[in-house]
């Protein structure tokens, strides 16, 4: 699924990595924990999260994720927003909650994780 | 190549900063043109010591020396060190603060997905002084 498939499906505004909307996603976490991510994620995957810091984007950073989703209408400040753009991670904004912005990319065939 | 060595400070309870290390050496391995697999697992690894450091002690630094067999990361801390390192590895252990939980960590992952994405791995710690998490990676076969 294209990331902008993703913005389309969560009614989502785009907050930087235009340039990206054609990367291809292959799977999708949700999680509000760092630490998770950082243990489970591989691969060309698209971050839903509550959690708004800089952290997320460091995260994002360190395990190669494609995109992040915020969800539940949390919008980020500037230098969130400016970390992100450093490092070409493309960051949505969705209102939806973690919980209905995952089953709708479930429904549209994006697949959750495997875990080892 | 030459052996090369890079220092970077970590400061205590700063998590706006915290990363900042971890991503200097992520660009300058990726400068450097070292598979993308070793840097992600290597930068994993990284981030987990560098906010360990952040949350846990007063204070540290991130060593890198970049060798043509390996890649080595150090990084020691100035603080309580660890009360039981075996009880720590253990994966849902964690002792971090409520700060450290709402930046997103503390779920008691960091030291055993440092292991997991290192090569090898050492944990050395002393009760008062302070931790040294040494994490490698090798470049080529048997190195």
């Amino acid at each position: 699924m294209k990331v902008r498939e993703i913005a389309e499906a969560l009614n989502a505004e785009i907050l930087c990595g235009f340039d990206g909307l054609d990367t291809e996603i292959s799977c999708a976490f949700g999680s509000d924990l760092m630490s998770d991510v950082l243990a489970f994620v591989k691969g060309k995957t698209v971050l839903l999260t509550g959690l708004i810091n800089q952290q997320v984007i460091r995260t994002a950073e360190m395990a190669d994720l494609s995109a992040i989703v915020f969800v539940r209408g949390k919008k980020p400040e500037e230098d969130i927003i400016r970390l992100a753009q450093e490092n070409n991670i493309i960051v949505l904004l969705t209102r939806d909650t973690l919980y209905s912005a995952s089953g709708k990319l479930y429904a549209r065939g994006l697949a959750g994780i495997q875990l080892d | 190549m030459e052996q090369m060595k890079y220092t970077f400070n970590v400061e205590k309870d700063d998590f706006v900063l915290a990363g900042q290390a971890s991503s200097n050496i992520k660009k300058l391995l990726r400068q450097l043109g070292i598979d993308s697999g070793i840097i992600r697992r290597l930068a994993i690894a990284t981030y987990e010591a560098e906010i360990n450091i952040v949350i846990h002690s007063l204070g540290g630094c991130i060593e890198l020396e970049i060798d043509p067999s390996y890649i080595r990361v150090i990084a020691a801390d100035r603080g309580p060190g660890i009360e039981d390192i075996d009880l720590a590895m253990q994966e849902g252990y964690s002792t971090a603060t409520d700060k450290a939980r709402e930046m997103g960590f503390g779920a008691g992952m960091g030291l055993p997905n440092m292991k997991r994405n290192s090569d090898r791995f050492y944990v050395r710690s002393e009760k008062g002084k302070g931790t040294v998490i040494t994490i490698e990676m090798a470049l080529k076969a048997g190195a």
